[in-house]
C-alpha cells in the first residue's frame, strides 16, 4: 500500500487535471446539447487559447497581471474565432447530414492545426506561473502549488455560475429550450440562429480559457488539440452527451481514474479510460446523468 | 449506349505499372491500391448501410498486427498471416460490433471511435507483443524465391524486384477483395442493407432483423479493412500503434468522402486522388493537412456526393443537353 500522503497528492493532481478537463468538456458538451454537433475542433480552440495566451505573455512582458490578461484576452479572442465560423461555415450545414458536420469539424482541425504551427512552428512553448501563485502550500505531507488549489476552486466556480446561468436568466432557459426542440422555440419567436451563435461562442471562450490557464503547467505543442479532444469526449460521454453535471461527473471520474490508474497499473492505464467510455456507452449511452435522447 | 468496363481497364494497366513506371510510381500504386481496399470496406458501412463508423482505423491496424507478429515473430508464411489478419480482425469486429450496433447515429460513432481507442491503446502500451510505442519495424516480405524458379519457364515473370512482386500480390488480392465486395453490395444482402440505411424502421416493420444485418456488415467491414492493413504492414516495412489512432479513422472517412459514397469505386478514387495530391504537394509544402483541410471545406460545401457524385451530375446534365439537341 502506498503512503497515505503520496495518494493525497495523486488524487489532487487528478482534481486538478479533472478541473481542466471540465472547462475544456463543458464547452464541448454545451455544444452538442443544444447544436446536436460533435464539434472536433474544440480541442483546436483550446489549443489556440494556448497559443494566443502565450502571444499576449510576450507582447506585455511579465506584469503582475499580464498572465491574467493573456488568459481573458486569449479566450476571448478563440470566442470571437468560434463566432466567426459558426456565423459563416457551420450555419450552412445545419441540417445536413450528421458526417458532413463532424468531417467539417475535423478539417477546421486539420486547417486551424496548421495555420498555428506556421505561426508559432513546432518549437514547444511554456509560460511560467503567474506572480502571487508561484510558491506551494504543504498538506497532509504533499506539496501542493498554489496554481493548482486556483484551477481546484475555478472549476467548481465556473460550473456554479454556468449552473446559475442557465437556470435564472433568460438566455439560459432559451439554451435549455434550444436543446429540447428548437422548431416549437424558432416558432415562439426566439432567434434561435443568433442563439447558435451565443452558443458557440460561449463554447469556444470556455475552450480557449482552458487552453489559455492550462499553459503555466503543460507545454504548448502541435498536437495537443487531437489528444485533448479525445479526452474531452470520454468525459462528456461519461457524464452524459449534453449534461451540465454529468461533464463534471465525468471530468473527476476521469481525473481519478487517470492519475490512481498510473499508480497502480501504469500499463492501463490508458486502456482502462477509454474502456469506461466503452462500458458506459453499452450500459447506459446517454451518459450517468443524461437523458436518453428522443 | 455500352458501359465501358472501367474496373477492368485500370486493373489490365496497373499490371504494367511495374514495367513501364519508375520504382517510385510502383510505390505510389501500391499505395493506392491497399487505401482502395481500406476505404471501399469502410464505405460498407458509411455509403451502403448508412452506419458512420469513427473507429475503422481498429481492424486496419489489428490486420496489420496480426500478419506483422505471425510474419516477424512467428515466422509464418504470408500465406497464412494474410487470411488470419482477416478473421482476427472480423472476429474483433464481431465482439465490437455487437456492442455498436446496437446504438443509433452518434452514440454508435462514438462506440466505434471508443473501441478504436482501446485498440490503440493496447497496441502502443503491450510492448512484449506489439513493440509499444516504437511499433514493430521490419516485417518481412512473404518469400518470393519460387517466382525466381518459375521464372525459368515464364520469362515474363523475371526480372522484377522484391518490392515489385509485393506489388502484383497486392493487386491480385484486392481486386479478387474488390470483386467480392462488388458481389456482396449487388447481393440480396447488399440491397436490404441499402433498404436499412434508407428506413431502418420500415425494414423491422417487413420482418428483417436490422441488427443483425447491420452486424454482418460491420463484420465484413472489418475483416476487409484488415485484409488491407495487413498488407499496408508489409508494403510500409512496418507496422505502428497509429495505425488504428483516431486521426486514422477520420483519413479514411475523408477517402470515402472525397470519391464519393454514392459508388462502389467511389472511395477507391478518393483513395487515388488523395494519396497522389498528398505526394505532389509535399514537394512543396510540409502543410499538408492545411491543404486537406481545405479541399474538405470545398469537398462539403460544394460537392457533397464527392468526385463521382459531380462526375454523375455532370454526365447527367450532358446526355439531357444532348437529347434535347
Amino acid at each position: 500500500m502506498p503512503d497515505p500522503s503520496f495518494v493525497f497528492a495523486q488524487s489532487i493532481s487528478g482534481l486538478t487535471a479533472a478541473m481542466f478537463l471540465f472547462l475544456i468538456a463543458s464547452g464541448l458538451s454545451l455544444i452538442f446539447g443544444v447544436l446536436r454537433v460533435l464539434n472536433f475542433a474544440h480541442g483546436t480552440f483550446y489549443m489556440l487559447g494556448a497559443y494566443s495566451a502565450y502571444q499576449i505573455v510576450r507582447w506585455l512582458g511579465t506584469g503582475p497581471v499580464s498572465f491574467w490578461i493573456a488568459a481573458l484576452g486569449a479566450a476571448l479572442a478563440v470566442a470571437l474565432l468560434g463566432g466567426i465560423v459558426e456565423r459563416f461555415l457551420f450555419q450552412r450545414l445545419y441540417g445536413k447530414e450528421e458526417l458532413y458536420q463532424l468531417l467539417f469539424t475535423y478539417a477546421l482541425v486539420l486547417i486551424l492545426g496548421d495555420v498555428a504551427k506556421i505561426i508559432w512552428g513546432t518549437q514547444q512553448k511554456s509560460i511560467s506561473r503567474p506572480p502571487g501563485l508561484t510558491s506551494a502550500v504543504h498538506v497532509l505531507g504533499a506539496t501542493i502549488p498554489y496554481y493548482n488549489l486556483f484551477i481546484i476552486l475555478l472549476g467548481p466556480a465556473i460550473a456554479l455560475g454556468f449552473w446559475f446561468a442557465l437556470q435564472r436568466t433568460r438566455a439560459g432557459r432559451f439554451i435549455r429550450a434550444a436543446a429540447l426542440d428548437r422548431e416549437t422555440l424558432g416558432a415562439l419567436g426566439v432567434n434561435v440562429s443568433a442563439l447558435y451563435t451565443g452558443v458557440f461562442v460561449l463554447a469556444s471562450f470556455l475552450g480557449g480559457l482552458g487552453g489559455a490557464l492550462i499553459t503555466p503547467m503543460r507545454a504548448i505543442v502541435p498536437g495537443m488539440d487531437t489528444e485533448v479532444i479525445v479526452e474531452a469526449f470520454v468525459v462528456v460521454v461519461i457524464g452524459g452527451l449534453g449534461s451540465f453535471w454529468g461533464t463534471f461527473l465525468g471530468a473527476l471520474i476521469y481525473g481519478q481514474v487517470l492519475s490512481f490508474g498510473i499508480l497502480f497499473f501504469p500499463r492501463f492505464s490508458i486502456f482502462s479510460i477509454f474502456a469506461l467510455m466503452a462500458m458506459v456507452l453499452i450500459i447506459r449511452p446517454w451518459g450517468l446523468l443524461g437523458r436518453p435522447l428522443k | 449506349m455500352r458501359r465501358v468496363p472501367w474496373a477492368l481497364i485500370v486493373f489490365l494497366a496497373a499490371l504494367f505499372v511495374p514495367a513501364a513506371g519508375s520504382r517510385y510510381y510502383t510505390f505510389l500504386a501500391n499505395d493506392v491500391i491497399i487505401w482502395a481496399l481500406f476505404a471501399t470496406s469502410l464505405n460498407l458501412l458509411v455509403g451502403y448501410t448508412g452506419l458512420v463508423s469513427f473507429g475503422h482505423a481498429a481492424y486496419f491496424g489489428i490486420g496489420a498486427y496480426t500478419t506483422g507478429i505471425l510474419m516477424k515473430k512467428v515466422g509464418v508464411s504470408f500465406l497464412l498471416a494474410f487470411p488470419t489478419a482477416g478473421i482476427v480482425a472480423a472476429l474483433f469486429a464481431l465482439v465490437f460490433g455487437f456492442f455498436c450496433v446496437r446504438l443509433t447515429r452518434i452514440y454508435f460513432a462514438m462506440l466505434t471511435l471508443a473501441f478504436a481507442q482501446i485498440v490503440w491503446a493496447i497496441c502502443f502500451k503491450w510492448n512484449e507483443v506489439t513493440g509499444g510505442e516504437q511499433g514493430m519495424p521490419e516485417i518481412p516480405y512473404p518469400d518470393f524465391a519460387w517466382v525466381d524458379r518459375v521464372a525459368a519457364f515464364l520469362p515474363f515473370l523475371g526480372g522484377y524486384r522484391t518490392a515489385e512482386h509485393f506489388y502484383f500480390v497486392t493487386l491480385l488480392l484486392v481486386a479478387a477483395c474488390l470483386v467480392l465486395l462488388r458481389r456482396i453490395v449487388g447481393s440480396p444482402f447488399g440491397r436490404m442493407l441499402a433498404t436499412i440505411r434508407e428506413n431502418p424502421e420500415r425494414a423491422e416493420f417487413i420482418g428483417v432483423n436490422v441488427r443483425r444485418y447491420e452486424l454482418a456488415a460491420f463484420v465484413l467491414a472489418g475483416g476487409f479493412a484488415g485484409l488491407a492493413g495487413g498488407l499496408f504492414g508489409i508494403f510500409n516495412r512496418g507496422v505502428f500503434p497509429d495505425f488504428a489512432y483516431w486521426t486514422k479513422s477520420s483519413e479514411v472517412l475523408i477517402m470515402t468522402l472525397l470519391g464519393g459514397m454514392g459508388a462502389f469505386f467511389g472511395p477507391a478514387l478518393g483513395a487515388a486522388v488523395l494519396i497522389w495530391l498528398n505526394q505532389q504537394i509535399v514537394s512543396y509544402t510540409e502543410y499538408w493537412p492545411l491543404v486537406l483541410g481545405t479541399i474538405l471545406v470545398v469537398l462539403l460545401f460544394v460537392f457533397p456526393g464527392g468526385i463521382a457524385g459531380a462526375a454523375m451530375a455532370l454526365r447527367h446534365r450532358l446526355r439531357r443537353r444532348a437529347a434535347r439537341a
